[in-house]
């Protein structure tokens, strides 16, 4: 029997806000337990909620951008549950009126594209976090609780573990070119829970479906989802039936490790927050925010290729992340040439990246050197072999590169009136390579050209050299 | 007429637990409340939109501006039964999950 | 001193003149507490330190003239959070709770000078019309000692009748300022929703509790509503509108002003002597010439029903936070997680409470929504129409306050039914929002006060203070006094 494969995904995306979503106490990572917190986040009797206005602007941005229609007449609801972390044991989120519904976004896999449709979207607070002791206690920290969260729920549109990828790839990049987000699954400003389901291929009816939760990178969204559908493959062949159940991913083994079986929907008591004012959203206000959304990443690909000549590849790579497709714009307006930048920033920028697992906003390089440093490559002041220690040099320390190359004295030697003497006399110790150069072998070219590499201490322009080589060559 | 296993699952929801005596007693009393409930059925309200606030404004936001002078973390402490190290302390989760956000 | 015999305009005049301090005041509140609190049981909590240190601060920095409530001494009902006094809202679940911030109306009083005497008794999170579910003690009614002071604001009523204090601050979800200033023969107002900041009251139902003032005279309660309402950024409901002197009504005629009178509000189920008593009290408007009209709320019965579904429903939300975990009581010996909220939850909170836990949580479950909380939305809807259709042709509808006068303790509290259909007549305002109060309309032939309802329009609370104290010069019925008799307190 062969099975199709329907996924769908729910995300939760923190909003970057200076104030948590209803209460003014600061959002703040990495702080002491419990210190950026009030009475409201501590659900003290007596307290009430205000909306953060920064919170919803930015909810707004996001589900612009991802095509969705913006509820005009809304509320917000509680959703109750008791549970430590939930201070006031019910969250204040959107229930019957979502901030927005009906957005979609463009994936592509092995070539093919696909439109992937998002229910809706709405914004809410997040709840504190609690730590398991092994002494029989559990500890809730407050800090959290209340950060300003967007709730994007996609319509099951995906039929593969790599669709899901592409979909979080691409709703993780439009996100975060919006800037309402970090949009960092390690960090915990993106959290990922999935739905799972598979049917013979032909049913009309779709399969239960099972919950995969506790997924850290997207990297175990598409590995925990393509055990799920071997799993449930595996039942339904073996004759079994699919539960609804909750399940986590396992990182060490790679299998997906039941949590709970689901008995009957949970029972959240939904019904509107009365201590909140109704919202009436306007088109003014909804205008004036899309006209605030900072440039796509399709966008800026499609200007890359047509108005800067990268090629379609590159540009998508460039355009990958926020941090790096502003760097590279911010490099051409300080004067780089733009095939250059790209091919630094493809090249020797992401390869240190990767070898030292930063981000480009963690090293010491900006825009203003790496154009520098590109600058000097290009009007032949320092060879492409001196490029890579300036590189090392500004990367690590953000040194400027052109008082650096001056200081190191480590300028190209490009004039001509010192080369030539320099070469004339290592042709004239080494006779054998010119027999050779004249018999046709190439060889004797390079092994010359080292020669003078050496000789100058690799400070020579190598154009320079060539050039008055292959005439001095000629000459004898 | 509403059972007592309903409203045994209802004090499952809202964490209260009663003795067998007491939730016979409970029960019968709910029938009679949600018995009396029962008149609003007689009402027409189609095309009537819920109230379900009175409040004489709408569109109230807050400022995105940080207030950082209300009560510090000890005083939040002050209350709690039971603390450790500026965390709340509560006898152990058993399923060590998070809640849903 | 006794506040059973002055107005506030003369204690502040003593006050600028010396003739009095600020201390004095206190000291006698306190002695007038020493003699009544073992026969009433108004208060929770006392701070006799903290309102000395206060009232000797007033005496040192002086009274200025227009500063009409600097030193004069009043209560909370203890929903009200105070900040490092006791806040119990008269539940175990909070009988250690020790707030760390102020509710914005005790705020904006000590702003005015104002002495913070204690924390008045009241029903268990201010469910019942009696204040016999306290979890601490009953209140007794100063004008029959065997019977109830009326709730939930029971506590706060029988102190400002007894002159304990002489002005005190309550809720009102569904009647719970007005039918104790009914009981006990004082002036209570609850003023338009949105009118007064909720930050600060421990919510019962969100959408329906106001803060209002109890004073034995009418027009002492309008500089405290004066002073506690107005927008405040910390409760996002509260009203942006200006808030008026509500003084400047007091004193003003009623020529012409147009009385919806409800027939729902005299029909069964009021007891005889509070129709006539209250039909006698319409008379006297009209005879200084108000214009009577009696009219028809047709969706009055509806009321109860409806009110219990939907404030039971959000009280069943609000209630969730007390869960033994960051504040207030938790149960002994717990073992797990689920322990800890059952057993707390169901150690913590009294009987009345649960009963209304248990319809809300009922009423908003998977399955029952649309026919009970969103089907009582719906028939709140048409309670608030009728009400603003009269009142776009009327200025006030006055009736009773409660369908009768204050029952014994005990009597009712068996059958929450009965109890429920009392709050008949004060719920409707709840539901619509509109501003309501209780005037003192005479006695019954046992001596038990009447209490008179005015209820206006959005806003409107001047129309009320205008009628109320025009009512007030006519009858002088705070010169009567609590006889402190009847049964064994
Ligand atoms: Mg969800
Ligand atoms: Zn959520």
């Amino acid at each position: 029997m062969n099975f199709e494969t329907t996924i769908g995904l729910e995300v939760h995306v923190e909003l970057k806000t200076k104030t948590k979503m209803f209460s003014p106490s600061p959002v703040a990572y990495g702080a002491e337990a419990n210190v950026n917190t009030n009475v409201i986040d501590w659900g003290f009797p007596g307290v009430l909620p205000s909306v953060n206005h920064e919170a919803y602007r930015l909810g707004i941005m996001v589900a612009l951008a991802l095509h969705a229609e913006v509820t005009k007449e809304t509320h917000f609801d509680r959703k109750n549950y008791f549970y430590p972390d939930n201070p006031k044991a019910y969250q204040i989120t959107q229930f019957e009126q979502p901030l927005a519904r009906n957005g979609w976004l463009e994936i592509e896999v092995n070539g093919v594209k696909k439109k992937i449709g998002i229910e809706e979207m709405h914004v809410e607070e997040d709840a504190g976090k609690n730590t398991h002791g092994d002494d029989g206690y559990s500890y809730v920290d407050l800090n959290r609780q209340g950060t300003p969260l967007i709730e994007i729920v996609s319509k099951a549109d995906m039929n593969s573990p790599e669709e899901a990828y592409a979909y979080l790839e691409q709703l993780r990049k439009t996100i975060q070119f919006t800037g309402a987000s970090d949009v960092k699954m390690e960090e915990g400003s993106m959290r990922v829970d999935t739905n799972i389901s598979i049917r013979p291929i032909g049913a009309d009816k779709l399969g239960t479906k099972a919950e995969l939760k506790n997924l850290n990178s997207f990297n175990h969204v598409r590995l925990g989802l393509a055990y799920e559908e071997k799993r449930q493959a595996e039942v339904l062949m073996s004759g079994g039936q699919i539960r609804p159940e909750t399940r986590r991913f396992d990182e060490a083994s790679g299998e997906t490790i039941l949590m709970r079986v689901k008995e009957g929907s949970d029972d959240y008591r939904y019904f509107p927050e009365p201590d909140l004012p109704p919202f009436s959203i306007s088109d003014d206000w909804i205008n004036e925010i899309a006209g605030q959304i900072p440039e796509m990443p399709e966008k800026r690909r499609a200007r890359y290729v047509n108005e800067l000549g990268i090629p379609e590849y590159d540009a998508g790579i460039l355009t990958d992340t926020k941090e790096m497709s502003d760097f590279f714009e911010e490099a051409i307006t300080d004067g780089a040439d733009p095939k250059l930048a790209s091919n630094w920033l493809m090249g020797e920028v992401n390869a240190y990246l990767n070898a030292n697992k930063l981000d480009l906003a963690q090293t010491q390089l900006t825009p203003a050197n790496l154009a520098t440093m590109i600058q000097l490559i290009k009007d032949g002041t320092i060879s492409s072999k001196i490029a890579k220690k300036v590189f090392q040099e500004t990367i690590k320390k953000g040194t400027e590169p052109k008082a650096w190359v001056e200081s190191k004295g480590l300028v190209q030697e490009s004039d001509p009136t010192v080369l030539t003497p320099i070469i004339t006399a290592i042709l004239d110790d080494n006779q054998q390579s010119i027999e050779d150069f004249k018999n046709g072998k190439d060889r004797a070219v390079g092994f010359l050209v080292g020669q003078i590499m050496k000789q100058t201490h690799g400070k020579a322009n190598p154009k320079v050299v060539n050039q008055i080589l292959m005439g001095e060559l000629n000459k004898r | 007429m509403i059972s007592k296993d309903q409203v045994a699952h209802v004090a499952e929801l809202a964490r209260l637990s009663f003795t067998d005596a007491e939730l016979e007693h409970f029960t019968t009393q709910l029938d009679q409340i949600i018995a009396m409930e029962h008149a609003l059925a007689e009402v027409p309200t189609d095309g009537v939109a819920p109230t379900t606030q009175l409040t004489d404004t709408e569109n109230v936001f807050r400022a995105d501006v940080p207030v950082t002078d209300g009560p510090s973390r000890d005083e939040l402490l002050q209350n709690v039964p039971e603390s450790k190290d500026g965390l709340i302390k509560v006898p152990s989760i058993i399923d060590k999950g998070e809640a849903d956000a | 001193m006794n506040f059973l015999e002055t107005d506030l305009h003369s204690l502040h005049q003593q006050l600028v003149n010396h003739e009095l301090t600020a201390v004095d005041l206190v000291k006698d509140t306190m002695s007038a507490i020493d003699e009544h609190e073992p026969q009433l049981n108004a208060f929770i909590t006392t701070n006799q330190k903290k309102a000395l240190a206060a009232a000797e601060k007033i005496d040192a920095e002086g009274i200025a003239e227009d500063n009409l409530l600097a030193g004069i001494p009043v209560a909370y009902k203890d929903n009200i959070v105070t900040k490092g006094v006791r806040t119990t809202a008269a539940s175990h679940m909070l009988d250690n709770f020790n707030p760390v911030y102020d509710a914005t109306i005790v705020e904006k009083l000590e702003q005015a000078g104002t002495i913070d005497i204690g924390k008045t008794n009241m029903d268990e999170f201010a469910m019942g019309s009696s204040t016999e579910s306290s979890f601490f003690k009953p209140t007794h009614n100063p004008w029959d000692l065997s019977r109830v002071p009326g709730g939930s604001s029971g506590g706060s009523a029988a102190a400002v009748a007894a002159g304990e204090v002489f002005a005190a601050f309550g809720s009102d979800t569904g009647g719970s300022i007005r039918q104790p200033s009914a009981y006990n023969g004082i002036f209570g107002i609850k003023p338009t929703y949105g009118r007064v900041s909720r930050w600060g009251l421990i919510a019962f139902g969100s959408s329906f509790d106001q803060l209002g003032v109890m004073t034995r005279r009418v027009k002492d309660a309008a500089p405290f509503l004066t002073v506690m309402s107005g927008h405040d950024a910390k409760d996002s409901t509260s009203s942006q509108r200006p808030v008026p002197d509500f003084s400047q009504f007091i004193g003003q005629d009623i020529k012409g002003l147009k009385i919806a009178v409800p027939d729902e509000f005299f029909g069964k189920g009021i007891a005889d002597d509070v129709k006539a008593q209250v039909e006698k009290g319409i008379q006297q408007l009209v005879e200084q010439g108000a214009i009577v009209d009696h009219v028809q709320l047709p969706h009055t019965k509806y009321a109860v029903p409806a009110y219990y579904v939907l404030a039971s429903s959000e009280a069943s939300s609000n209630l969730q936070r007390f869960d033994g975990i960051r504040y207030g009581f938790r149960a002994e010996d717990v073992k797990n997680l689920k322990d800890v909220y059952v057993r707390t939850r169901s150690e913590g909170f009294g009987p009345e409470v649960k009963r209304r836990i248990m319809l809300g949580t009922f009423a908003l479950s998977s399955g029952y929504y649309d026919a009970y909380f969103n089907k009582a939305a719906k028939v709140r809807t048409l309670i608030k129409q009728d009400f603003e259709e009269i009142l776009k042709t009327h200025d006030l509808i006055v009736g009773p306050t409660a369908p009768d006068t204050a029952f014994k303790i005990g009597a009712n509290v068996s059958d929450p039914i009965t109890l429920y259909m009392k709050d008949i007549l004060t719920i409707s305002a709840n539901m619509a929002g509109v501003p309501a109060a209780s005037v003192p309309a005479g006695f019954n032939a046992a001596g038990l006060p009447i209490g008179m309802q005015m209820i206006a329009k959005r806003f409107d609370e001047g129309t009320i203070f205008r009628a109320a104290s025009a009512f007030e010069e006519m009858n002088q019925y705070y010169l009567e006094k609590p006889s402190f008799k009847g049964g064994n307190a």
